[in-house]
C-alpha cells in the first residue's frame, strides 16, 4: 500500500488514488498520417522497466486531479511526484 | 508424556478455575491458561493427528511455531477451524476438538494411512493423480486430507477496522522491543507497541533474568508504567503484526474478546489495524529450531523453550521425567529450570564435544549425567515416549523418559523483516539467518537480529528507539540503557541425525521427512523455492516456523551446498492465520457493497416495487398487482405504454454537463459523431468509443444553451464517463477551456412515455407549450412542470412518444405522486425496468454493455457513419485497423424465430448445420412482446447484416429453435408514433 504525496492535498494513502498506467505517451495523428504499426504501438507498447517508471495517477477519492509521478518499480519507492504541466524531472534510471 | 500441573510457581491464577472441553471430555485450567497449558496440566499427551500421515501427535511448541496442536474452537456458527492451542486463552466453557481426526485424535481411523504411508512419499499426489486430470480426484483427496471445517452458517461476530498513524512503531513486547519503546517514547513522540500475547515481557515470562539489578518481569512493569504516562504512546497486547506492506503500513491484527467467554457487545471480536508508520523497530525475538532425528514426532519430544514456558509461566511440568537433547548451551538452562521445579533430569545429551566450565559453573545441579558428542538415533512408546537411544563413539543406551526437551539452535524471527524487502544474510558463527539489508524505514534489534544476549540486545534497542525518534524529529529523553547480562548461548550447527531408524520429520504439520527431502534433491528439486512446493515444506498453517530453516539446511546438506548457498524461502504475509472476517471488517452483507437508492425510493416501495440491483442502484424491476407474477407485470406494463402510457423512473442516467467556450470542440472528440453544430435546444444521439473504437457508451447530449452541453450516458456509465472526460481533459487536452460537472444525482428523471403522455403531462400542469409543432421530438425545454422548475427531454428508448422530465432531485417523490395521480384517467402505469427492456428490443434500440461487448466497433452496430466525420475523436484511429474491417465481424441483427413464438434465451449461439459446425453467432437481448405477440430478439451475427433471412438453429435446454435474420426493429419501423 503506497502512500502518495497529492501534488495539491498533500500525502494520502494509496486507497484514494487510481493509477493510469505509463505517462508521457504522445497521441499520434491526425490519423490518416498514422501507420497501423504506429498506432498499435501507441496502443499496446509500453516500457516496464526495471526501476524509475513515470507513471499518471488520479487522486479519485479527493481532489480529482491528475498528475505525474515516478516510480521505482523494484523497491514501490516514490521517487517525484509532479503536476501534468510540470517538467520530466530527471531521475536516475 | 504425563503433564501435570505444579503446586505453585507460574503466572496462573489457581485460585480462579475455569472448566473446559477437549474431545467432549471436561477438563479443569486456571485463569491465565492457554489451551495448551491447561490441557499439559491434565496430563493430555495426544492433542492432535497430522495432516499426511494421521500420525499422533503431542505438543511441540507454546507459541505460533506450534505445529501438531491445530484445534476445531466452538461449534455452530462461530466455530473457527485450524486454531493453535498454544494461541487460544483459556476462557469458562470453552470447548474444543483436535482436527483431522475420526472419532478422535486418541482413536484416528485415518491413521491406515500411517500404515501405508511407503506409498505416499513426497510428489506422490503430482505423480498418481494427473492423468487425465488432477481435478477429478481433487475432491475426493481434499475431503480425505482436510484439516478443520469452515462454519456453514454466517459470522454472528462483530469486526472492526482501524486506520492509525505513529512515529516509531515497535513490534514485540520483550525486553528489546520494550527498551526501544521506553527510550522512543520519553521524548514526546506517537509511539505504538504491539505484543502477541497477554502480557508484556517476552521470554521473561519463563527464562528469569536480571534488568538494571531488579528482576525482568518487575522492570517489565515499570517500563509499561513509563508507557503510559507518556500520553503519545500506545501499547496493545494481544495484537500481532500480520504484514509489513509498501511504505511502512503494517498490518495488526487486535485480539480484542477471543479471551472472554461471552464478548461484550460494545466490542468487536477483533480489530484489524493498518497503520502507516514513520520508523518501524523489529523486535520480533527467536523461534527455536528443533534437531531432526529418528522418531521425533512421538508424543513427548517438545522445543526445550517450551519446556521451560510450560513450567515457569503456567506451572506445568511437561513430565516426570526429562532428557535433553541440544547442540548448545541452553540445555543446561533447561535442565537446571526442570531440576528446580522438581522433575528429575535424567541426562543431558549434548552433540558438542565439549562445553565451556563458565556453563556448568552456572547450574545450580551438578546431580544430572552429560553425555557429550552424542546423538539420539531412536525413540521407543506407543503414542507416548517412553525411551531413548543416546549413541556415540562410546555410548549405545536406551534412557527411559517420557519428556525430551529438544534445542537445535535459534532462527530469528524475519517474517516482517522480509515481507518488508529486507534481505537476510547467513551468519556461519551463530547459524543464524540475520537481518542484513533493509529496504524500508525499519531495524531489527535484540533476537530478531540474532543478538541473543540480553546485555547487548538491551543497549542496541534503547539506541534504536533513540535513532528512530530523531528520524521524525523528537529528542529522546537523557535515558541510560537498561543493564543486564550480555553471555550469549554457544552453539554448534547441528541439523539432523544421520543414523538410526525411523521417519524423521522436518515438517509435523505436513508430514514431510528427511528422506522425502532426499527424494525431491534426486530428482532435482534443488531450489529452496521448488523443494518447498515439492514436498509442501512449510506450506502448512505453521508456515514453516520449526521447519523452514532446519529443511533447507537439510537440503544443503544432501546437495553438498551450504546454508548460505542454500538460500531461504520467501515469507509472506499473513504472519499467522487470519480470520477471514477480520479482514473484512464491516464490509460485509448490507455494507459490502452499498447499493444506491433512488430520491422516490419510497414511492416505488409504496407502490408495490420489486427491486433489482442494476449497475449499483436499487431499481424497481416491475409493479406487480395483486395476484400478478413477475412475468404477467411485466407484460402489462409494456403493453399499457403501447396503449396508454407508463411512468419509469430514470434517475440514474449519467447527466455531465460541459460548460465553457470550447465545450463543442471537446464533444467533437469525445462522441464518435459530430456534436458542436447542435443547436441550443436540441438533442442529438451519440456514441462514445475508447481508444481502441471500442463502443464504450452511447447516450443522447443536449445543447442547453450557448457553450453548454449536457452528455447524457447509460446508468453504469454515469460515474465511469465523468472520469473518463475528466481524464482526457485534463491529460490531454488541458487547453480547452471547459468545465465538467457531473449532475446524475442533481437531477431525477421521471420518463412518461406512451400515446397518452401528452395528455398527461398537460394534466399535470407544464408552463411551456408542449404541442407536436412547439415540441417536437429531439428537443429540449427549461419549464416550470407543476409548479417545480424542471428540463424536459423529448427522447424516447420506447418508440412512443416520450418525455424525460427531469426535476431537482429531491423533489421525485412528490412528482412521482403527482404524475400518477394527474395520469390515472388516462390509464398510466408505473413501469419497471423489466418492461422498459422490452419495450426497447421491440424497438431494436442498442444496450451498450448487453448487445455490445468489448470488442463492438460502431459498423458492428450500423454506425459506420462515423468513418465519415472530417476531425479526429477518440478510438477514430482503430477503427480503420485491419481487424475492425473484417467482412465477418460480429455484427447487430434482429432475430424471429420461424414456427413458433418462442422467447430466445440470452446467450444461445446461433448454429447452421447442426453443432458440429460451430457459432455463428449469439443472442444478445431478448422478451417476448405482448403487443406482437411472439418473442423479439437481438444478436450478434458472423457478417450479419448481409445475412438477412437466413434461418439459424438454436438450441434451448433441450430444445431446438429455428430462428431467421431480420431487421433489429420489431416494432413501428418508420418511427410514427415516436415523432407523433
Ligand atoms: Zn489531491
Amino acid at each position: 500500500m503506497l502512500r502518495i504525496t497529492c501534488p495539491y492535498c498533500g500525502p494520502r494513502d494509496e486507497l484514494e488514488f487510481r493509477c493510469g498506467g505509463e505517462a508521457h505517451i504522445v497521441r499520434p495523428g491526425p490519423p490518416e498520417t498514422v501507420s497501423d504499426e504506429d498506432w498499435g504501438a501507441y496502443l499496446f507498447q509500453r516500457q516496464n522497466p526495471v526501476g524509475a517508471h513515470h507513471e499518471r495517477w488520479v487522486h479519485e477519492g479527493g481532489c480529482r486531479q491528475w498528475f505525474h509521478l515516478v516510480r521505482d518499480t523494484r523497491t514501490h519507492e516514490v521517487i517525484a511526484v509532479y503536476k501534468m504541466d510540470e517538467p520530466k524531472p530527471e531521475v536516475p534510471e | 508424556m504425563s503433564g501435570r500441573r505444579l503446586d505453585q510457581g507460574g503466572q496462573v491464577d489457581r485460585s480462579q478455575p475455569l472448566s473446559f472441553t477437549f474431545e467432549g471430555r471436561a477438563y479443569t485450567g486456571f485463569v491465565g491458561d492457554t489451551l495448551a497449558s491447561a490441557l499439559l496440566a491434565n496430563g493430555v499427551s495426544v492433542v492432535g493427528r497430522s495432516f499426511k500421515l494421521h500420525r499422533p501427535r503431542g505438543l511441540f511448541a507454546a507459541g505460533s511455531d506450534e505445529p501438531n496442536a491445530l484445534v476445531q474452537l466452538e461449534t455452530g456458527a462461530r466455530t473457527e477451524p485450524n486454531l493453535k492451542a498454544t494461541e487460544i486463552e483459556l476462557y469458562e466453557g470453552l470447548s474444543a476438538r483436535a482436527v483431522n481426526c475420526w472419532p478422535s485424535a486418541r482413536f484416528d481411523l485415518g491413521a491406515v494411512n500411517g500404515l501405508a504411508d511407503r506409498f505416499f512419499p513426497a510428489g506422490f499426489y503430482y505423480k498418481t493423480f494427473m492423468w487425465p486430470d488432477w481435478h477429478l480426484y481433487e475432491w475426493a483427496i481434499r475431503r480425505a486430507a482436510g484439516l478443520g471445517k469452515a462454519p456453514k452458517d454466517a459470522d454472528p461476530d462483530r469486526y472492526d477496522m482501524r486506520f492509525a498513524h505513529c512515529d516509531v512503531l515497535v513490534v514485540g513486547g520483550g525486553p528489546a522491543g520494550l527498551a526501544a519503546a521506553r527510550a522512543a517514547a520519553s521524548g514526546g513522540a506517537r509511539v505504538m507497541l504491539v505484543e502477541q500475547d497477554a502480557a508484556l515481557g517476552g521470554r521473561l515470562n519463563w527464562d528469569a533474568a536480571a534488568i538494571d539489578g531488579t528482576d525482568g518481569l518487575a522492570w517489565t512493569d515499570k517500563v509499561l508504567e513509563e508507557l503510559d504516562a507518556a500520553e503519545e504512546a500506545q501499547v496493545l497486547t494481544r495484537t500481532t503484526a500480520i504484514g509489513y506492506f509498501d511504505h511502512n503500513l503494517i498490518g495488526l491484527v487486535e485480539r480484542v474478546s477471543d479471551h472472554v467467554e461471552q464478548a461484550d457487545s460494545d466490542k468487536p471480536r477483533q480489530r484489524f489495524w493498518q497503520v502507516r508508520a514513520g520508523q518501524v523497530i523489529l523486535a520480533t525475538g527467536v523461534e527455536e529450531r528443533p534437531i531432526v532425528f529418528p522418531g521425533n514426532d512421538r508424543p513427548g519430544v517438545m522445543m526445550a523453550s517450551a519446556v521451560r514456558r510450560y513450567l515457569n509461566q503456567y506451572g506445568v511440568a511437561a513430565g516426570q521425567s526429562a532428557v535433553i537433547f541440544a547442540n548448545n548451551d541452553e540445555a543446561y538452562l533447561t535442565a537446571d529450570t526442570l531440576h528446580a521445579a522438581g522433575v528429575e533430569v535424567a541426562a543431558i545429551v549434548d552433540t558438542r564435544v565439549s562445553v565451556s566450565p563458565d556453563v556448568l559453573a552456572a547450574m545450580s545441579t551438578r546431580a544430572v549425567p552429560i553425555y557429550s558428542e552424542v546423538q539420539i538415533t531412536a525413540t521407543r512408546g506407543r503414542k507416548a515416549l517412553s525411551s531413548v537411544l543416546v549413541s556415540g563413539a562410546q555410548v549405545d543406551e536406551w534412557i527411559d523418559c517420557d519428556l525430551l526437551a529438544v534445542s537445535g539452535g535459534f532462527n530469528p524471527r524475519l517474517q516482517l523483516f522480509r515481507q518488508s524487502g529486507g534481505k537476510p544474510d547467513y551468519d556461519e558463527a551463530k547459524a543464524m539467518f540475520v537481518p542484513d539489508l533493509s529496504v524500508q524505514a525499519e531495524t531489527s534489534v535484540g533476537g530478531a537480529a540474532g543478538e541473543l544476549g540480553l546485555g547487548e540486545a538491551l543497549t542496541v534497542a534503547h539506541e534504536a528507539g533513540v535513532a528512530a525518534v530523531a528520524e521524525s524529529g523528537y529528542r529522546a529523553a537523557d535515558l541510560v540503557a537498561p543493564v543486564a547480562d550480555s553471555r550469549a548461548p554457544q552453539l554448534t550447527p547441528f541439523w539432523r541425525v544421520d543414523e538410526g531408524k525411523g521417519k524423521a520429520f522436518v515438517d509435523f504439520q505436513n508430514d514431510v521427512t528427511v528422506e522425502d527431502i532426499a527424494l525431491s534433491a534426486r530428482e532435482n528439486f534443488v531450489s529452496v523455492e521448488h523443494l518447498k512446493r515439492y514436498t509442501t515444506l512449510g506450506m502448512a498453517p505453521d508456515q514453516g516456523k520449526t521447519s523452514g530453516v532446519t529443511g533447507l539446511a537439510i537440503l544443503g546438506e544432501l546437495t553438498g551446498r551450504s546454508v548460505a548457498e542454500t538460500g531461504a524461502t520467501a515469507d509472506r504475509f499473513p504472519f499467522v492465520p487470519t480470520a477471514l472476517g477480520t479482514l473484512a471488517g464491516q464490509a460485509r452483507g448490507e455494507l459490502f457493497r452499498p447499493i444506491k437508492r433512488m430520491a422516490a425510493h419510497e414511492v416505488h416501495e409504496e407502490l408495490g416495487a420489486v427491486f433489482e440491483e442494476y449497475g449499483g442502484w436499487a431499481r424497481p424491476a416491475y409493479y406487480p398487482e395483486p395476484g400478478e407474477s413477475g412475468w404477467d407485470a411485466e407484460q402489462r406494463e409494456a403493453l399499457c405504454v403501447r396503449q396508454a402510457a407508463g411512468l419509469f423512473d430514470g434517475s440514474p442516467l449519467g447527466k455531465i454537463e460541459v460548460v465553457g467556450p470550447d465545450a463543442g470542440t471537446f464533444l467533437d472528440r469525445i462522441y464518435a459523431n459530430r456534436l458542436s453544430n447542435l443547436k441550443p435546444g436540441r438533442l442529438r444521439y451519440g456514441l462514445m468509443l475508447n481508444e481502441l473504437g471500442v463502443v464504450i457508451d452511447d447516450g443522447v447530449a443536449a445543447c442547453l444553451g450557448e457553450n453548454h452541453f449536457m452528455v447524457g450516458t447509460t446508468g453504469a456509465g454515469a460515474d465511469t464517463i465523468a472520469a473518463w472526460l475528466e481524464e482526457w481533459h485534463q491529460t490531454e487536452w488541458p487547453e480547452l477551456d471547459i468545465v465538467i460537472a457531473p449532475m446524475t444525482q442533481q437531477w431525477g428523471v421521471l420518463t412518461l412515455s406512451g400515446p397518452r403522455a401528452r395528455d398527461i403531462l398537460d394534466a399535470v400542469g407544464v408552463e411551456a407549450d408542449i404541442s407536436a409543432e412547439a415540441f417536437p421530438h429531439m428537443r429540449f425545454i427549461e419549464t416550470n412542470v407543476a409548479g417545480v422548475p424542471a428540463r424536459i427531454f423529448r427522447v424516447s428508448f420506447t418508440g412512443e412518444l416520450s418525455y424525460e422530465v427531469n426535476v431537482p432531485a429531491r423533489r421525485m417523490p412528490d412528482m412521482w405522486r403527482a404524475f400518477m395521480t394527474a395520469g390515472q384517467p388516462f390509464g398510466l402505469s408505473s413501469v419497471g425496468l423489466d418492461a422498459w427492456m422490452v419495450l426497447r428490443t421491440e424497438k431494436g434500440y442498442l444496450h451498450v454493455g448487453a448487445d455490445t461487448d468489448g470488442a463492438t466497433v460502431p459498423d458492428d452496430i450500423g454506425w459506420a457513419r462515423v468513418m465519415k466525420k472530417q476531425s479526429d475523436f477518440i478510438g477514430r484511429r482503430s477503427l480503420t485497423q485491419p481487424e475492425n474491417l473484417r467482412t465477418d465481424r460480429y455484427q447487430l441483427v434482429g432475430l424471429e424465430t420461424v414456427g413458433s413464438n418462442a422467447m430466445l434465451p440470452v446467450g444461445a449461439h446461433l448454429f447452421m448445420g447442426g453443432a458440429d459446425g460451430g457459432s455463428e453467432g449469439y443472442v444478445t437481448s431478448s422478451g417476448f412482446s405482448p403487443t406482437l405477440q411472439h418473442g423479439v430478439a437481438l444478436a450478434m451475427v458472423k457478417g450479419g447484416r448481409a445475412r438477412m433471412g437466413q434461418v439459424f438453429e438454436v438450441r434451448m435446454d433441450k430444445a431446438l429453435h429455428r430462428a431467421r435474420i431480420v431487421d433489429p426493429c420489431f416494432y413501428d419501423p418508420s418511427g410514427d408514433r415516436l415523432n407523433d
